[in-house]
């Protein structure tokens, strides 16, 4: 991915920070969406350079990525009643609240010294004020990125909440029959544009995941039928592989400054709990049990980690320091518990369970209260955490017929709210999603 | 003659609930990882205390030499006909004192795939084990696991899984 550069000038420097009429509490589950109007981004004709496509393409990318949170829905700009450069100097107001809109997002767009510079601004239509505004300037094939990035400052300043549009998805894609199943490293932006195979799926590759700093994934690839962890760097498309273990190594996640891997390694039946510092490459064990200790995740903070063990009987979370001292169970609900991910919020602690014959995806607390099922299903697991900690993404098969036909896999996004569960759309079947911290 | 009717629609509906509450419990419920072999008739005698003990899918190493052994779920241990298979593995190692073998150990899908990772790890390590019993060199064996990645029956139900739970022999020259 090429270096973006991205220039933000506030448009109007606040004089009071006035409460503003149009607020989302998003803690809230259920609730109507904030119906916005968004208008399409308007340019000088002469400026033949912008397509006619970018400005409706921005239009729509912001409409989109609005409206998948849930938060919002978008006014179709049928009802428009005023649509020009007026509008964006000051708009009708009385004329919006007509058509219901609560918000409305005007813009302009130019051409400078060949690069896009984007206008934007947010108007309270009841406040009668402007509530946001920035300009942005970028190569113009950037228009995308600039589209989600207008949608995460519309999202941070209704919900007070980060946004977290600007961010990808990586994932496997998979292929073909359950027992010749084809798995390739895939990656794409949040709203599926920009999806890109980053291996070839000669070898079988799982559970690829973020480094939360750098443009770096890792995940467990069978090179030469060696399951091992690697590191692929995006930009430059090398990978190599995680240390040099006697068995295989598997379950890796960056530490929070992405300069440490944790994973578990497996030695003559046993999986215990390593951590290697990339720098030095030093490798630390964690934990000694002669249960299956794996599935680690470190706290925001990287004091904590929790990880998935069956030392008690059956598969369970656990929560330790992150010198591997004071290991203690957490998960008490009954059933079986795994893939434990902490919330980039550090509050919470989302995981996947498996009880009386269905799968879920839930949060606890920390300390294992406060648990709250946030979906059910025949098959799901893996979640992973959009960087605002508010949405998780995890996969969910559906079961095969006794041919071993109908079977599939796929994405799914879920609010920590319970509600909004969305199938994100992808070219091929697809497990073991990660999301992307903002892109930096 | 009024409260006979009565007496009738009663029974009527008494049975009818009946009838309902014995459709409800003829839904099969395969999601249920138990292991009783309730289901059909032929998964009756193919699974014995959640293990596989049907002959499909194994493959031969040799004549009598079956290559694969199977598990109850999310288990290690190995059955009377699991260690039954293993010395038979070993004898012929033992007259084939240059072949060398990698166990794959392999797990169903109702797991989440990295523990099954370890698990078809254990799996695979509880077969190698049992080999050095019998007198293998560890030198001879390598193990791999492949989790619940390679399936040999894609059907999602109890027949179907129980033959996933497998660890298979594979000579590696």
């Amino acid at each position: 991915m090429k270096k973006l550069l991205v220039y933000l000038f506030p448009l109007i420097l606040f004089t009071n920070i006035s409460f503003a009429i149009i607020e989302i509490d998003i803690t809230e589950g259920n609730r109507e969406p904030l119906p916005l109007a968004i208008s399409e981004f308007f340019h000088d004709n002469n400026q033949e350079i912008i397509d006619k496509k970018i400005t409706e393409n921005i239009r729509t990318v912001i409409s989109d990525d609005l409206e998948r949170s849930g938060l919002f829905s978008s006014i179709d700009d049928k009802a428009f009643i005023q649509n020009n450069r007026a509008m964006h100097l000051k708009p009708r107001f009385a004329d919006w609240r007509l058509i219901k809109a609560q918000g409305l997002l005007t813009g302009e767009l130019a051409i400078e010294d060949d690069r896009l510079r984007v206008e934007f601004r947010l108007w309270d239509t009841f406040a009668e004020k402007e509530i946001e505004g920035l300009v942005l300037i970028t190569t113009i094939d950037n228009w995308r990125r600039i589209s989600h990035m207008i949608a995460d400052k519309i999202y941070e300043r209704l919900t007070g909440e980060e946004g977290y549009f600007d961010t990808r998805i990586v994932y496997v894609a998979e292929e073909g029959p359950k027992n010749k199943r084809i798995k390739k490293l895939a990656i794409m932006d949040q709203d599926g544009a920009n999806h890109k195979f980053l291996t070839s799926g000669k070898e079988l590759v799982l559970t690829p995941r973020f480094n939360p700093v750098r443009q770096e994934i890792t995940y467990l690839s069978y090179f030469k039928n060696l399951p091992r962890v690697y590191l692929l760097n995006i930009q430059t498309g090398i990978q190599e592989v995680v240390g040099d273990f006697p068995g295989m190594t598997f379950a890796p996640r960056f530490s929070p400054d992405g300069g440490k891997i944790i994973m578990s390694l497996a030695r003559e039946g046993n999986s215990d709990l390593y951590v290697m510092d990339l720098t030095n490459r030093v490798v630390e064990r964690l934990t000694d049990s002669p249960a299956i200790d794996t599935s680690p995740s470190y706290s925001p903070d990287g004091k904590k980690i929790t990880f998935n063990s069956d030392r008690g009987g059956s598969q369970q979370i656990y929560v330790m320091d992150s010198n591997g001292r004071n290991q203690k169970r957490i998960s008490k609900q009954g059933g079986n518990y795994a893939t434990p991910v902490w919330s980039p919020r550090g509050d919470l602690i989302a995981f996947t369970k498996f009880y009386q014959g269905q799968y879920f995806i839930g949060v606890m607390r920390t300390d294992g209260s406060g648990e709250r099922l946030l979906t059910e299903n025949w098959y799901q697991e893996a979640p992973s955490w959009s960087s605002n900690g508010r949405v998780l993404i995890f996969y969910r098969e559906t079961k095969a017929n006794n041919a071993g036909d109908g079977h599939s896999s796929s994405i799914w996004s879920i609010d920590l709210t319970g509600f909004n569960e969305r199938k994100l759309i992808t070219p091929v079947d697809a497990s073991d999603p990660s999301w992307s911290k903002l892109i930096q | 003659m009024v409260s006979t009717f009565q007496n009738y629609t009663r029974y009527l509906v008494i049975v009818l609930f009946a009838l309902f509450l014995a459709a409800c419990e003829t839904v099969p419920n395969d999601s249920a990882t138990s292991t009783s072999s309730t289901s059909s008739s032929t998964a009756a005698i193919e699974i014995q205390d959640g293990v596989y003990v049907g002959s499909d899918t194994i493959e031969m190493l040799a004549v009598d030499v079956p290559d694969r052994i199977f598990f109850a779920y999310d288990s290690y241990s190995l059955t009377k006909a699991a260690q039954d298979t293993l010395e038979k593995q070993a004898k012929w190692l033992k007259a084939n004192g240059s072949a060398t073998i990698a166990i794959e150990g392999h797990a169903d899908e109702r797991g989440t795939r990295e523990y099954n990772l370890a698990l078809g790890d254990r799996r695979a390590n509880a077969a190698k084990d049992y080999l050095m019993t019998q007198g293998i060199s560890s030198s001879r064996v390598t193990t791999i696991s492949f989790g619940k990645e390679r399936p040999v029956n894609s059907g999602s139900n109890k027949k179907a899984w129980a033959q996933n739970r497998r660890s298979v022999t594979v000579r590696t020259n």
